[in-house]
């Protein structure tokens, strides 16, 4: 394989964005038919060398060749024409629309007269789906279909215009571990036909599991190129990082006290109308980890909300925080309850993009004192104690009045942890809290969840992670069709914990 | 390296706004417009009243006339050069009283400008300033016609708080409506403005019920009791003074920077405008939210009509209500003023005199037929908002120029060797 021309070559690429080097001539080769895997933390630099090859930023520097040839990409049409094809994490469709209307758009197939050949393009995304076992139904509404389906689509989209190089960008963040499977097996078909793809990521375990290559960046800078074969999660995380790096959560024995959470007979409907919660009860006390496990689009989204005061319930239902009644009261009453609630889209509810820390770190307390007093806010008090929090924390890259918006991804989610913690809340609601960050800020994360645990809260964990989940947990509760049909320790297998979260068999229960 | 991922998805190719690579969140107008005034600081509203009143030139040149000779009319009819000390003599006395003129037109205007930058700061467009200011009118001729005989002071703050609450009432309605069952506001404020004024018009016309008692022939309202005037502090009482409403207006620039950055409401106005899914989040409730910012927007409307009526109008014709075009100006006024108290204040001077620049009284025939004079404020006016909506398009214009050109460097400099 080694002999082969690379069917892509990135040569000495940089690129600054005013004082900061995103890319710091970095190399870069990828060869037909392999997976070749971009490893890095957060603002790494990743993004910006793919969006390079995507003709959406130009190099300061360097050089691209396709197929031995320089040249120039300076728009994503061009690089379409090159053979580039792009799926980005954040999928680029129009709900309302079919599969194939979304394959197609853009490079329609014409009838005389200028009409769309709806049949000429369905059977072209018939054949491809058959050839690369890319299932998707191509006259299925966007909006109709799973995430994974979706991302076929996308691959799809990609195929359809002739793509030769393919550019997955995290493209399991938003898969469960299924459809991770699913996925790679499609990669598999598209390598053994010659296609090369670069696979972005920061997840180790399928870097090794996919990958035949990895290249690692750290701050721009490309720390090495190596072979799948004979790396470990412990070479990667190092190489990534630059220290060694703790995989596993160290965490002591549990001490669960008093219940902080009761779940009675929960019926929660989704912005559909439909039932997505179907009578949940549960219970987590104090000093424990709960984990809800579940593939995604299963109610853990509707029962968090519901929760988390931002929902309404059907009538009937209970939810008390330390015996108190907050089911349908909102979400002040709740957070007055004692629930703290880490949101799953730090950007799109956990922050206020535009407001500066101090501002964002006010918004569970602005309304009492000492942050505010008879309706005035009390800047000072505002700032000094964002300074603290933001010491305390670790965020990076920021002080009091600096906008959430310019933080990297890693230190936004440190802000809204902090925020969470420092309401003092008996509950503690992790939703996804870990996701889009890099290992060390997980460690981090990871880390502080246990120690709140050990404090004596109770900690709600939602995530779609088995790992993460195996390990956080001290109980997992698995959620189906929106109702807990298990319950499991942590050492329970994956195999078992998938057969559940897919709906087979019985749950076992911890003692 | 989520966050960078996502910065780059919002924005393909060169950055719009912000520094490069910097984020650009575009969710809602508050949202935008945050990120456009740290993009264009104060330079770009300077920029866009220059071009604006260029393009109002172009088109005196298109009718015949020479713009600089109009131009320099205008600002010799706003009084301004009343600040000049070289201006002397008889000269400082026209320009004084022209001034005071401006300056009683700036009053309402910084107020309806803050009618529309309130609403803005909480992501919702308020197109009814005008209904507002109407409503606010018509209750202080009401309350300053009637009471005769309370004490001045008191009567005056009546007359006052009475309009504010009628501005604030009027406005709820569109607040409650978006609210409750989500009826885009920019709709509903526009019908309102048509709802008062044809109140407003049968109210004082013939017969009307408010109609004044003295003559059945003039659609008009009685007149308010001489106790409820507010006192001029500049200029001659007869010959239409400035009076204190200026200084009123400017308290309420005051209360609305405080209210906007240093209260809990502001705190959760400026939260709802830049997410409102963060703000219910945060345990806000975005409807009553709507309801309030609109409420107080009104206030501040309703606040300008009670000022026009009792500083220098004193009754209400039904002619008045049809012309007035006070809550229209209040838009470009906002939108050039970045919707910052400032900035309104600034915005609201400058097409207080543009208004009064334009007047026929100050306008000579011979340079500019006044019939069309105020016509170019108007022409000025849709221009100014023309440009300022286009002006985050000017500023991108102006980013991507820079881009290709680095870009045509490097093309060369890679060419060179």
């Amino acid at each position: 394989m080694s002999a082969e021309a690379p069917a892509l070559e990135l040569r000495g690429i940089t690129k600054r964005f005013g004082p900061v080097v995103a890319n710091d001539g970095i190399d870069f080769d990828l060869r037909p038919g392999e997976v070749h895997a971009l490893l890095g933390e957060n603002g790494a630099g990743k993004s910006t060398l793919m969006s390079i090859l995507y003709g959406l930023y130009h190099p300061d520097e360097g050089e691209i060749r396709v197929d031995d040839q320089p040249v120039k990409v300076d728009s994503p049409s061009r690089a379409i024409e090159l053979g580039i094809g792009m799926v980005h994490q954040h999928f680029m469709l129009v709900p309302v629309m079919t599969v194939t209307e979304n394959i197609v758009l853009g490079g329609e197939p014409r009838r005389r007269g200028g009409l769309l050949d709806v049949r000429e393009g369905a059977r072209r995304v018939r054949e491809l789906s058959e050839r690369y076992g890319l299932a998707v139904d191509p006259d299925a509404a966007i909006e109709d279909v799973t995430v994974g389906a979706q991302q076929r689509v996308e691959i799809l989209k990609t195929l359809y215009r002739d793509a030769r190089i393919l550019v997955l960008d995290e493209p399991t963040a938003v898969l469960t571990a299924q459809e991770a499977n699913e996925l790679f097996e499609v990669l598999g078909a598209l390598k053994r036909d010659g296609v090369a793809i670069v696979f972005i990521t920061h997840k180790l375990g399928e870097v090794l599991e996919i990958a035949d290559r990895i290249t690692v960046l750290r701050r721009g800078k490309k720390v090495d190129t190596v072979p799948a074969e004979g790396a470990t999660e412990q070479s990667l995380a190092r190489l990534m990082v630059g220290r060694d790096v703790l995989l596993r959560v160290e965490k002591p024995e549990r001490a669960p006290g008093e219940p902080v959470l009761e779940v009675e007979d929960l019926h929660v409907r989704d912005d559909r109308g439909l039932e997505a919660v179907r009578g949940v009860s549960l219970t987590v006390r104090g000093g424990e980890i709960v984990a809800l496990a579940g593939v995604d689009g299963n109610g853990q989204h509707e029962l968090v909300e519901a929760i988390a005061g931002l929902r309404d319930a059907e009538p009937g239902g209970h939810i008390r925080i330390a015996g108190k009644e907050v089911c349908g009261r909102g979400v002040r009453a709740t957070t007055d309850a004692g629930v703290a609630h880490i949101a799953e889209d730090r950007q799109l509810r956990g922050l206020v993009l535009d407001f500066t820390l101090a501002e964002n770190l006010a918004l569970r307390e602005y309304r009492s004192p000492p942050l505010s007093r008879h309706g005035w806010l009390n800047i000072g008090r505002m700032n000094s104690r964002a300074r603290s929090l933001l010491h305390e924390y670790d965020v990076r890259g920021g002080s009091a009045g600096t906008l959430a918006g310019s933080l990297s991804g890693g230190n936004q989610q440190k802000v809204c942890i902090a925020r969470e913690i420092a309401s003092n809340p008996q509950l503690l609601i992790a939703h996804q809290p870990t996701r889009g960050l890099d290992v060390g800020a997980i460690e981090f994360v990871h880390r502080r969840l246990v120690a709140e645990r050990d404090a004596g809260r109770g900690i709600l964990l939602m995530s779609l992670e088995s790992e993460e989940v195996r390990s956080l947990a001290d109980r997992i509760l698995v959620i189906y069709e929106g109702q807990i049909v298990g319950e499991f320790p942590p050492d329970a297998s994956e195999e078992e914990l998938g057969v559940a979260m897919t709906g087979g068999g019985a749950g076992r229960s911890v003692a | 390296m989520s966050d960078e991922r996502d910065r780059e998805e919002r924005e393909p190719g060169p950055p719009l706004i912000g520094a490069e690579g910097g984020p650009v969140a575009a969710q809602t107008p508050a949202a935008r417009l945050a990120a456009y005034v740290r993009g264009g600081g104060v330079i770009v509203p300077v920029i866009t009243a220059t071009l604006a009143f260029l393009l109002g030139g172009l088109v005196v040149l298109l009718t015949g006339n020479d713009p600089i000779a109009t131009y320099e009319a205008i600002f010799k009819g706003t009084g301004l050069q009343w600040l000049f000390p070289w201006v002397t003599g008889e000269d400082r006395t026209t320009a004084a009283l022209n001034l005071q003129q401006t300056l009683i037109l700036t009053t309402p205007l910084i107020l309806v400008g803050l009618a529309v930058a309130f609403a803005f700061r909480a992501g919702l467009f308020n197109i009814g300033g005008q209904g507002q200011y109407i409503a606010g009118t018509i209750m202080a001729v009401w309350v300053g016609s009637s009471f005769s005989g309370m004490p001045g002071f008191l009567h005056i703050v009546l007359a006052m708080v009475a309009a504010c609450l009628a501005g604030a009432a009027w406005a709820g309605i569109a607040g409650l409506l978006k609210a409750t069952v989500g009826a885009n506001e920019v709709i509903t404020t526009i019908m309102l403005n048509y709802i008062a004024l044809w109140i407003g018009v049968y109210l004082f016309s013939l017969g009307g019920p408010l109609q004044n008692d003295r003559d059945p022939n003039l659609p008009v309202s009685n007149d308010i009791v001489e106790t409820a005037q507010l006192p001029v502090w500049w200029g001659d009482p007869v010959l239409q003074g400035l009076h204190i409403g200026l200084f009123i207006a400017l308290a309420a620039v005051v209360v609305f920077w405080l209210l906007l950055n240093r209260s809990t409401i502001g705190y959760e106005v400026r939260a709802v405008g830049l997410n409102p899914d963060a703000a219910r989040y945060g345990g806000m409730s975005v409807g009553k939210n709507y309801v309030l910012v609109m409420a107080v927007c009104g206030a501040f409307a309703g606040l300008a009509g009670s000022l026009d009526i009792l500083g220098w109008q004193f009754r209400l014709a039904t002619n008045d209500i049809q012309t007035s075009q006070i809550g229209f100006l209040g838009i470009a006024v906002a939108l050039l003023g970045r919707n910052t108290a400032s900035g309104t204040v600034a915005a609201a001077l400058l097409f207080g005199a543009l208004v009064s620049g334009t007047s026929q009284r100050n306008l000579d025939p011979s340079i500019f037929e006044p019939e069309l004079a105020s016509n170019l404020t108007l022409i000025i006016q849709g221009l100014v908002v023309l440009v300022v909506s286009a002006d985050v398009l000017v500023l991108g214009f102006v980013r991507r120029a820079r881009w290709l050109l680095r870009g045509r460097r490097r093309a060369v400099k890679g060419a060179a060797p």
